[in-house]
């Protein structure tokens, strides 16, 4: 009969304390645990996203609202800039590659992009199977869309006015899938990928059909038609010195902005940390009353058991065994806790991912991270740290005391 | 043989108490007599090695057992000594063959269940193994706790007031296996009491005044 024998049957002689001692440290290492995935997961998606795109310059407004929406197309875009000047940028002397974006459209509340070649280049896509769009309405769709909107090569489907919804329907063109995507892992996954004129042929028709019947809506969309509009550009550097004076000439120079994409993803991101800092220490406080809940129910217990244990030593178990009874008797709790907790919040998140709208920013539960190491960690001490002085006591007992009180 | 050399002791509230020198020989049965307070329980703590007398010394087959480190000495009692409380006091959240087998492995010795149920048979109780101590009666209890006490076959079986809390039926049974139980295991048996019940049982006597 092993000391973890004995401390285990001792943990089930009272199921009740034991299991609220193990629900408190669960719900504690849960919340961690999902803190902990969510963080690492989105702070990765932010910069998957963004790796290899060192600018992008849109209409002016929010910088964070342009790398929102032209990065992690989950914002609206500020607006749209004209294309003579977005051309004359990407041939400036410190771009290295300029890739256009033409946004405003989507299917099923999956973003239509009208880009060209440089996307490619620029996010290292590969085909899975068909190829490239090329002419006008042939697309290229991200692996997940082929997924979870079930289209296959060849299929058809017609794009839909504005970023989500499906009400305001282009009808007039179908757009046709020539290519799907190998997974990314990032953004590109959650994408139709078409050429700009795609997108520009779709709302010129739409324009002049409406013009029919609503001509003063014509004459305030007359210029886009003519003179072309994009809604931003992708830029990556030529050297580094480009960081210097490259934005401040667009922000200061042009009616457009600048915003990069690192600084603002930093910006969201320790936007995102306050909340993150503070569930994380509503979390410690958990952890920290159970450790005190599992210090009281060990202190507790051993008062009653404190003759148990006289009557151990009397049976010949020495004051090492009795201490090690103890402690193996509250990182037993604190584990058990920590286990059941990292599971639970992997499912808790796992749960959460898949009850979310977005498809940008999904998050899962099924991915271990090292660090969760630390959390084990933490549970071990915290199982330590609650048993030590009950373990203690329980090593210097005079057992001829509490014998004779009997 | 079990010897007590000039032992004296000192109580926390500075009260002394000496005890006579004191021979045992092997497989003998004596009673140890004295009235409430006058120091059984403390000489029996201090024959089990469980209270370091202040002075004097307990040898116990040759070996001086307050000259051992705490560690031997806990595992010396464990093999040596079988001691049997006025109340049961079993470990509750384990069955009574784990009680048993506990005090097999506390003693570093190795699990022997052929033992348990032979002590267990012996005592009655066999059918019983499987229980927890809380759904035995008093008698049973104090049954098994004689089963613990034998159970690695010690030199010298002591019993404090085994039978003070016992009616006279179970309190005359509770003896008769105590000195049947020294008898099998060849162990030298020492009852501490201040029950008149239990006096002719016994020839060997040790008082305390």
């Amino acid at each position: 009969m092993s000391p973890l024998k004995i401390s285990w049957k001792s943990i089930w002689s009272k199921p009740l304390s034991s299991v609220l001692n193990i629900i408190l440290i669960a719900f504690g290492t849960g919340i961690l645990t999902i803190l902990l995935l969510a963080s690492k997961q989105i702070s990765d998606k932010l910069e998957n996203n963004s790796k290899d795109i060192d600018l992008v310059v849109g209409a002016k407004g929010s910088p964070l609202q342009l790398i929102l929406s032209s990065i992690y197309y989950i914002d609206f875009p500020t607006g749209n800039i004209p294309l003579k000047e977005a051309q004359e940028l990407a041939r400036s002397p410190f771009v290295k590659k300029a890739v256009p974006l033409a946004l405003g459209d989507n299917y099923n509340g999956v973003r239509i992009v009208g880009t060209d070649s440089n996307f490619v280049g620029i996010y290292k896509l590969k085909v899975k199977e068909g190829k490239f769009w090329q002419s006008d309405f042939e697309t290229t769709i991200g692996s997940s869309i082929a997924k979870n909107q079930k289209l296959k090569i060849g299929d058809t489907f017609y794009g839909a006015h504005g970023l989500t919804g499906s009400t305001d329907i282009h009808k007039t063109h179908a757009y046709k899938v020539a290519g799907i995507l190998t997974p990314q892992g990032n953004v590109t996954d959650n994408l139709i990928l078409t050429n700009i004129s795609s997108v520009w042929k779709m709302h010129d028709h739409e324009e002049k059909e409406e013009h029919d019947h609503d001509s003063k809506h014509k004459e305030k969309e007359a210029p886009e038609i003519q003179n072309k509009e994009i809604t931003s550009l992708l830029i990556q550097y030529r050297s580094p010195m480009s960081v210097v004076m490259f934005p401040r000439m667009v922000n200061e120079s042009t009616n457009m902005q600048a915003a990069s994409p690192a600084q603002e993803s930093t910006r969201l991101f320790s936007l995102i940390g306050i909340g993150v800092d503070t569930l994380q220490w509503f979390a410690l406080i958990i952890m920290f009353i159970a450790a005190i809940s599992v210090f009281v129910n060990l202190y507790n217990s051993l008062k009653e058991r404190s003759y148990d244990l006289a009557i151990m030593r009397t049976l010949g178990a020495s004051r090492a065994k009795l201490f090690l009874i103890v402690i193996t008797e509250g990182i037993m709790l604190t584990l058990a806790g920590t286990i059941i907790g990292i599971a639970l919040g992997h499912l808790a998140l796992e749960f959460i991912g898949s009850n979310q709208e977005s498809s940008q920013a999904r998050l899962t539960g099924l991915i271990l991270l090292g660090d969760e190491a630390y959390l084990f960690a933490a549970g071990l001490a915290i199982g330590i740290f609650a048993a030590i002085i009950p373990a203690v006591q329980a090593y210097r007992s005079n057992i001829s005391k509490i014998l004779s009180k009997n | 043989m079990i010897a007590l050399n000039a032992v004296a002791h000192n109580y926390e509230n500075g009260h002394k108490i000496g005890f006579k020198d004191w021979q045992v020989d092997d497989g003998s049965q004596w009673l140890l007599l004295g009235a409430s307070g006058s120091g059984k329980t403390t000489l029996l703590h201090i024959l089990t090695g469980i209270l370091k007398p202040r002075q004097g010394s307990v040898v116990i087959n040759g070996t001086s057992i307050y000259d051992l480190s705490s560690k031997h000495l806990d595992q010396f009692r464990g093999r040596n000594i079988g001691i049997i409380f006025q109340r049961p006091h079993l470990i509750k959240s384990l069955t009574i063959k784990e009680n048993l087998v506990m005090a097999q492995s506390f003693a570093n010795l190795p699990t022997n269940l052929n033992r348990v149920q032979e002590v267990l048979a012996s005592l009655g109780i066999a059918d019983k193994k499987d229980a927890y101590p809380s759904e035995l009666s008093q008698g049973q209890l104090q049954r098994v706790s004689i089963a613990r006490a034998v159970i690695n076959r010690p030199t010298l079986l002591i019993a404090d007031e085994p039978t003070s809390s016992l009616d006279d039926k179970n309190a005359a049974a509770v003896l008769e296996l105590l000195i049947d139980q020294s008898g099998i295991n060849q162990a030298t048996l020492i009852v501490a009491t201040h029950d008149k019940r239990v006096k002719d049982a016994f020839t060997n006597t040790y008082e305390l005044s």
